[in-house]
């Protein structure tokens, strides 16, 4: 899937994010399923939200991980969530 | 034993519902209206929930909306965190109420529908119920939500599968749950009518198949297998006490919906304890944890890590005690009691009426 960095991503609703306090864990809630993300996922995720751009996650990531050329990895992994209905392109 | 965290609970809000579906899975007795958990009641029950790692709930009953302070216990359970679906015949449903339920904070609505065309659902449910639902489906639609809808199948119905999910592909459904009926409750007391052969069965699957072929690809379908033509059980629950709780309309807490059957057991109430403590304490939600209660033929098969021995309400059902191998299994020693509960195709005569028996007629 070929990206442009000025679109913006969101969780597609009805899924919703919540950090579950029991668990010490990331997860996304959808009807009739709830997903444990690892940390790396969770992250990412918890930047869709409708507002950042696909540039902007990346740079607010490196910073956060303090490491440089994630790009690669965060796009394959938006590509997956949207393919498995996760998150959507805003319009 | 290490106890897990649940990720589900079913809330059993009343036992009331204006149908009175043949395959109804819900207990012979229905708890009465005065026994009901009061909003309050339910609302602590929603938090103790959320705290303890509990992330999705099931709304149902009976009927949820029959409950008139539905909306509040959703803006409670809502602020607790808990995702939120509503499980209902539709009946009961306005325009109005869905979208202020939507506004609330359910998150999705599952619906039922028991066939393709009014004549023969409405029969099946035992009262007029199916053209509101197509009106139910559009409020749904309406309201933002994502409609997901089930049918229950079974010998009147199975050779529909294609114009149901057609039926439901039409109403919008983003979702349909095809689910072969469970001979528990009510059900098993019609298991005689309900029950399809295995010509039907094999027909069915093949109708799926095809209708998989030309919706498949904007409703998602799921096919419940029926268990008494397998020959291995169903994970039940995905293991006793091990992923979800269900909570019934006067507060007992159970391992599984169909738990209440089991008459030797004790199960213990939100009245009288923490969830919690109902969760990782209680001898009920033990009982069946993990794998060292099992006795031959479960206890060194190789299967058990996938099935769990399967179902203990159908173990107790069908032999009188839940610690038995489900009889599903073809390495029962009771399995007959499945296989000579099956109708041959000669018997069966699609032309005559079943006689059913319906809840409170």
């Amino acid at each position: 899937m070929k990206w442009e960095l000025t679109e913006r991503i969101r969780i597609r609703a009805p899924a919703r994010m919540k950090f579950d306090k029991a668990r010490q864990t990331d997860m996304l809630l959808l009807p009739e399923r709830v997903v444990r993300l690892n940390p790396t996922a969770g992250a990412i995720l918890w930047l869709c939200d409708g507002e950042r751009t696909v540039a902007r996650m990346i740079e607010d990531l490196e910073t956060k991980y303090n490491q440089t050329n994630l790009q690669p990895d965060i796009l394959a992994f938006l590509t997956e969530a949207i393919g498995r209905g996760w998150v959507e392109i805003c319009p | 034993m290490s106890v897990s965290i649940p990720y589900a609970m079913t809330a059993e809000l009343t036992h009331r519902c204006p149908l009175h579906c043949v395959y109804c899975s819900n207990p012979l007795e229905l708890q009465k209206r005065e026994s009901e958990l009061t909003a309050q009641e339910w609302i602590d029950v929603f938090e103790q929930a959320g705290d303890m790692g509990i992330v999705q709930v099931h709304l149902t009953g009976g009927e949820p909306l029959l409950r008139p302070d539905l909306n509040e216990l959703v803006v409670h359970a809502r602020e607790s965190g808990l995702f939120l679906n509503l499980i209902t015949s539709g009946v009961g449903m306005t325009e109005r109420r869905i979208r202020q339920l939507a506004r609330s904070g359910i998150d999705s609505v599952q619906l039922s529908v028991q066939a393709p065309e009014a004549g023969l659902a409405d029969t099946i449910a035992g009262t007029k119920a199916h053209e509101h639902k197509e009106r139910a489906a559009k409020w749904i639609r309406a309201a933002g939500l994502p409609l997901h809808m089930n049918a229950v199948l079974h010998r009147q119905n199975i050779h529909l599968v294609e114009d149901l999910i057609e039926l439901c592909a039409s109403w919008g459904a983003d979702r349909l749950e095809l689910a072969n009926a469970q001979y528990y409750g009510w059900a098993l007391l019609n298991r005689r009518q309900l029950l399809p052969t295995r010509d039907q069965l094999i027909a069915a699957e093949a109708a799926f198949a095809r209708a998989k072929e030309r919706f498949g690809h904007r409703i998602e379908l799921i096919w419940v297998i029926p268990d008494y033509y397998e020959d291995y059980p169903k994970p039940c629950m995905g293991g006793w006490g091990n992923l979800s709780l269900t909570v019934t309309p006067d507060g007992t807490v159970l391992p599984c919906t169909a738990a209440s059957g089991i008459k030797s057991m004790k199960f213990e109430s939100v009245k009288e304890r923490r969830l919690k403590w109902i969760w990782e304490e209680s001898a009920s939600f033990n009982a069946y944890r993990g794998f060292d209660w099992m006795a031959e033929p479960c206890r060194n098969c190789e299967h058990r890590f996938r099935d769990f021995g399967g179902c203990r309400c159908q173990a107790y059902l069908l032999t009188g005690d839940p610690s038995r191998a489900d009889p599903v299994c073809a390495r029962s020693p009771h399995h007959r009691l499945v296989t000579e509960a099956l109708p041959s195709e000669s018997e069966f005569d699609p032309l005559q009426r079943p006689s059913y028996s319906y809840r409170g007629k």
